[in-house]
């Protein structure tokens, strides 16, 4: 391995909570593998690198770039389509850069209403003269100017060619060292567009939890309002548990912490919509006939579009809510 | 009426289809703006046909099975109008109007009551106006 050209590894974060470059971070004493085999070329959370820097290399200079967190505002897009340019393989890394992830959220709600709420009607906020954030704006030394910030949050493969992703919120940090070092000793990689680091089987067939083919639900509750027994499937204690729409590979971590699965791993292969999937799932499991009672078991369900897409809204069937 | 809706239907094999043929086969006249998709069992209708037909530009969908206990696989309807009510549900968030999904229950020798149906469906959604969904997720992408 010695003799080999160090690989150039890049790390970067769009619409993001910082997370993702923390597990990058927890790769520990690995690091010092991860070093050995790679030059970290740019990664604005832990290097002091800058944008010029990135425009100033030559294109495919790059050869991984992880990115992660989605892409909501003009800075986003322009540094996805930039290091797209300077990368030779670009892995959209976590929920946000694979499916959307929890900015994607946004998409429920309009630019107008996102600026309203955060900047005049926030209870923390002081603002009476209604000044929204501008683009660009004049002062004696010059322009000042900011990201333009998008009506509309997108996931990186809607903005750019993605070469794999490897999803998670955040990705477990043995998943990115697995696939980190299959790069690196120059491993057979599978086809482009693949999901890397997860398992293509749901979260069920992982899970050890206790299950019966008798699942039957006359009501549903939110975890907070059930003692769980910490043995039986949540699904069959009427806990939602996005188990059976969601791929595995996170080692069940959440329902081994006594937590019903939220789905950022995101579908299988065969799942297009994870949402629409858990939605048929779940519902074949109500135990009623007459649409009343249905309907009466369907109302423990308060965010039905929240619970579902929590982490795959900008990347399911229907984008974003439709205002006219 | 100028406007004139394109409306989704999936229609179950051994009832709802069986009864929209009489309907042709009596010579029963009725809204050429149904768009019908043979499935087995309105069972099979999956949220995600739902979805995507919204996404592809239809301006309703219409899901059509036996009437309960009727079911050729003695449970498939009533799985469906559990979808169906979630759906509902999900639709409404979404900001489409529950107007333009429907579930009713449609049996082989009800030729007449489909024809009444589609008509009547065709009414409510040409008022509502066109769907938006596939223009926006035009204009996004």
């Amino acid at each position: 391995m010695e003799n080999k050209p160090k690989l150039k590894l890049a790390v970067y974060w769009g619409a993001a909570c910082g997370g993702c470059c923390v597990s990058v971070l927890d790769v520990h004493e690995k690091l010092f593998d991860v070093v050995a085999a790679a030059d970290l070329v740019f990664w604005p959370i832990a290097l002091d690198f800058k944008y010029k820097d990135v425009e100033e290399m030559p294109d495919q200079h790059i050869d991984v770039t992880l990115f992660n967190g989605a892409v909501r505002n003009s800075e986003n897009e322009h540094m996805a389509k930039l290091l797209r340019q300077k990368t030779k393989v670009l892995v959209a890394y976590g929920s946000c850069a694979h499916m959307g992830g929890i900015p994607g959220l946004a998409n429920f709600s309009t630019k107008e209403d996102i600026f309203k709420r955060a900047y005049i009607e926030s209870e923390s906020t002081v603002n009476p003269d209604g000044i929204l954030p501008q683009t660009e704006f004049e002062v004696a030394e010059g322009k000042l100017t900011l990201p333009v910030f998008y009506n509309d949050v997108k996931t990186l493969d809607q903005v750019v060619d993605v070469d794999y992703y490897l999803p998670g919120c955040p990705p477990q940090t043995e998943r990115l060292v697995e696939v980190f070092m299959a790069i690196v000793t120059g491993a057979q990689l599978p086809p482009k567009g693949s999901v890397v680091g997860a398992r293509d089987k749901a979260q069920c067939d992982e899970c050890e939890r206790k299950k019966t083919d008798n699942k039957l639900i006359k009501k549903f509750y939110r975890p907070w309002e059930i003692y769980d027994d910490g043995e039986t499937c949540f699904l069959e204690q009427g806990v939602i548990c996005m188990g059976p729409s969601t791929r595995s590979g996170c080692g069940v971590r959440c329902v081994k912490g006594n937590a019903p699965c939220r789905g950022c791993y995101g579908p299988s292969s065969e799942a297009r919509d994870p949402g629409a999937k858990m939605m048929s799932a779940i519902a074949t499991m109500i135990d009623a006939k007459e649409p009343e009672e249905v309907n009466k078991i369907i109302e423990d369900i308060v965010d039905p579009a929240g619970t579902f897409y929590r982490f795959s809204l900008p990347g399911s069937i229907l984008r974003r809510k439709i205002t006219n | 009426m100028s406007y004139k809706p394109t409306i989704v239907a999936f229609l179950c094999n051994w009832c709802s289809y069986t009864g929209a043929d009489l309907a042709g086969t009596s010579r029963m006249k009725y809204s050429p703006n149904i768009r019908v998709i043979r499935v087995m069992c309105s069972g099979r209708v999956e949220p995600t046909f739902v979805l995507k037909s919204f996404r592809e530009g239809a301006d309703a969908v219409l899901i059509c099975g036996c009437h309960p206990g009727d079911c050729h696989y003695h449970e498939g309807n009533y799985k469906c109008l559990r979808r169906y009510e979630l759906l509902q549900k999900y639709i409404q968030q979404m900001g489409i109007e529950k107007e333009r999904l429907r579930l009713e229950w449609v049996s082989a020798s009800e030729g007449k009551i489909f024809a009444e149906l589609v008509n009547e469906m065709t009414e409510t959604v040409a008022k509502l106006g066109p769907c938006t969904v596939r223009k926006v997720m035009e204009t996004i992408s």
